[in-house]
């Protein structure tokens, strides 16, 4: 079978039997094996971060009746590499009169960060590198520090329009983390854990059992709020092109825009897995009858659909403005997540 | 530059945000010292010439007909109404008046640039609003457009077309076809346009009651053509003083109630669609005949002055000539609409935010170097 569970069991069976040999402890045995999850993951989402940059542009360019990239490979697949290796070449350019530390460890928060949450993301059956029993909050908490490397970027910068950037990313942000956190919280009254991998458990491979059907109104805040978490449009009020040219990151050159360029796409994809871990049963298929695919291929089409519908609202709508934006969080999604949350209290109580 | 912004007083809240010459929504060189007070506009001060070429003073070195090309460059989104006002002020000055096969002519490729720099504009200000895909629609159409200008006098953007007296080609033989289908797909893809714009939330939120300019400050500060419409002041030189054969088109002027950006936005859109009408009438009623008066060729105007103006995409464009008996003038003065549209500006975005400024700079659809000249 193509499941990655096999593969984890054999790559455990080796590893203890060479551990054994050596007559090294238990503990070398989990630090050696936690290590080689890290850095899967890590080669996961650097292939996933380039994959989703170059699908952004050719979702773009259909979306405009155009072709996007398509000198480099097939399609352009190899676009990003190009770029990225472009990027590498640059020159590092600091502003004068900037905060110097704080404008080298932005980039690196914003990266750091977005790698951390996939630690409890279920890939699949048996693909999960740390079922923590707090799953939810480890990620509303780690996904909170983008906002700290925005701020950080905007301050040090020494730019004005990087700091009106950050200041509005700040307010942003803060404002959607409580609908965002809201919206979660239905779901997590139904399957009563806040463990990723239960979650997954709890709603199974039936359609009809997946939360988005009870939690419709959860998964469509949970969408719109985590939309404006991203900076994506209709509110990329931190780096708004017309308005503030690039926001936070324009002082940022060579491989420090780079990092925060490939971690907001990582953070695209980081959404689409937690509603597809949340919302759409994770890596279960619809039917039971459909459980010959790999699980963790139902996983990446869910997230990627997620990420598709967010590419979606990118090329269609124009931008809000601030004061809108953030009235539409205090007086439409505060509210409407509360009614949900109420709603699902009272029922899961009934039922 | 620094003494420019060494005198302007600042309290400690308020700063100074230097917008410009190369920012994405300055279209072109404009520079914008803004005082804010946060995300506030408190004042806007426009810094402008940062693309004078001065063209008035090349005039006074060129002949009648040597100048017409440099006209091409005062508004390159439209260069084909600067082209038909410069021949008509020098056929004003020398009582010339072009056939009616060439009056007709000069009405198609007129209104087919108002299409295409009203799509610019529709292009451009979505742009300014985060939108990007309906800028890319808008060029599509508006290639359809500069592959009829090719056709009929090789060039996409500045066309030196007109001539005194007439135009300089005839159109081709299949150019009445291609053009009848430009307008019957262009008039289904305006309706796509206001399918993603018209009725948006996002869209009208971001434009209703922003910018709103009454009539009175408009007509102070000189603003005209769809940025004064917008207001609902019915004014157009088409209708109003009519020149070629504008007169004979059946053709309404849409007027805004509100004065804000949204009813700048809509009055455009419908322009575009009155534009298409214009252009089918004159491909029925297209008359026979030569395309260009005799004019003698070592052209000596009568001394005296003239003044002509028309309705250009942007407003009311228009050239004072001062002419002494020789080959060339000896004054042009050159009135341009963005000019005066840009003006209302300062008044128009006091006390909104920058995101504002934003809107209601692409909706008075300013073409920098015809600011500059």
């Amino acid at each position: 079978m193509l499941e990655l569970s096999g593969l984890f069991q054999w790559i455990h069976a080796v590893a203890s039997g060479l551990f054994s040999s050596l007559g090294l402890s238990e503990i070398f045995l989990d630090i050696f094996l936690m290590t080689l999850a890290g850095a899967a993951i890590i080669v996961f989402l650097a292939l996933m971060a380039l994959f989703l940059i170059w699908w952004e542009r050719k979702v773009a360019a259909h979306f405009q009746d155009r072709l996007g990239p398509m000198m480099t490979g097939w399609h352009g697949w190899l676009q990003t590499i190009a770029d990225a290796i472009k990027l590498l070449q640059k020159e590092d350019i600091v502003v004068a009169n900037a905060d110097r530390p704080v404008h080298f460890w932005a980039p690196v928060v914003a990266f750091a960060s977005c790698f951390m949450v996939y630690a409890v993301i279920p890939f699949g059956k048996g693909a999960l590198a740390a079922d923590l029993n707090i799953g939810i909050l480890y990620i509303l908490a780690i996904t909170t520090f983008t906002v700290i490397s925005i701020v950080m970027a905007g301050w040090a910068s020494n730019n004005k329009y990087a700091l009106l950037g950050g200041m509005r990313s700040a307010s942003q942000v803060i404002s959607y983390e409580v609908p965002l956190t809201l919206s979660l919280m239905g779901a997590v009254l139904m399957a009563g854990t806040l463990s990723m991998g239960q979650f997954v458990e709890a709603q199974g491979p039936y359609i009809w059992k997946w939360y988005i059907w009870p939690q419709f109104l959860g998964f469509a805040i949970y969408l719109t709020a985590s939309t404006a978490e991203l900076n994506r449009t209709p509110f990329d009020l931190p780096e708004a092109e017309q308005e503030l040219v690039a926001g936070f990151n324009i002082e940022y050159s060579g491989m420090k825009f780079a990092m925060f360029f490939l971690a907001e796409f990582l953070n695209m994809f980081t959404v689409g897995a937690v509603a597809t871990t949340i919302f759409l049963g994770g890596w279960q298929p619809p039917f039971p009858a459909l459980s010959f695919i790999p699980s963790w291929l139902w996983f990446l089409g869910k997230s990627l659909f997620i990420v598709f519908l967010i590419m979606w609202f990118k090329w269609t709508y124009p931008r809000v403005r601030v004061d809108h934006l953030l009235g539409f969080a205090w007086k439409v999604l505060l509210p409407l997540s509360f009614v949900n949350l109420i709603l699902t209290a009272i029922a899961v109580q009934i039922f | 530059m620094s003494e420019m912004i060494d005198n302007v007083p600042l309290t400690e809240e308020e700063f100074l945000l230097n917008m410009g010459p190369q920012h994405p929504s300055t279209h072109g060189v404009l520079r914008l010292v803004l005082k804010m007070r946060g995300e506030f506009i408190e004042d806007v001060i426009p810094h402008i010439g940062y693309l004078h070429r001065s063209i008035e003073k090349i005039a006074e070195n060129r002949t009648y007909a040597q100048f017409m090309p440099y006209t091409d460059r005062i508004d390159y989104c439209a260069s084909m109404p600067c082209n038909l006002a410069w021949a008509l002020t020098v056929e004003k000055l020398a009582g010339i008046e072009a056939p009616p096969r060439a009056q007709y002519l000069r009405v198609i490729m007129t209104e087919l640039n108002r299409i295409a720099s009203h799509l610019i504009y529709l292009g451009v200000m979505s742009l300014d609003l985060g939108a990007f895909t309906p800028f890319l629609y808008a060029f599509r159409e508006r290639e359809m457009i500069l592959d009829l200008f090719e056709m009929t006098c090789g060039q996409r953007l500045t066309y030196n077309y007109m001539r005194i007296g007439g135009v300089a080609r005839d159109i081709p033989p299949d150019f009445a076809s291609k053009c009848r289908e430009f307008t019957r797909i262009f008039r289904k893809r305006v309706d796509d346009y206001e399918a993603i714009l018209t009725n948006n939330p996002i869209f009208l939120t971001r434009t209703k009651n922003i910018g709103v300019l009454p009539i009175k400050v408009g007509l102070e500060y000189g603003a005209s053509g769809p940025t004064i419409r917008g207001s609902g002041h019915n004014w157009d030189i088409r209708k109003a003083e009519p020149y070629s054969s504008y007169d004979k088109f059946n053709f309404s002027v849409p007027l805004g109630k509100n004065g804000d950006v949204w009813d700048r936005y809509i009055v455009r859109v419908q322009e575009m669609r009155e534009s298409c009408n214009i252009v089918d009438q004159a491909l029925d009623g297209l008359p026979e005949g030569e395309i260009k008066a005799k004019v003698p060729g070592l052209f000596k105007p009568p001394a005296g002055e003239v003044v002509m103006r028309i309705e250009a995409p942007r407003g009311e464009m228009g050239y004072y000539v001062v002419a002494d008996g020789t080959t060339k003038p000896y004054r042009v003065k050159i009135r341009t609409a963005s000019f005066g549209n840009l003006q209302v500006l300062r008044y128009l975005s006091r006390g909104y935010k920058i995101a504002d400024l934003v809107a209601i700079f692409g909706s008075l659809d300013v073409v920098l170097p015809e600011v500059d000249r």
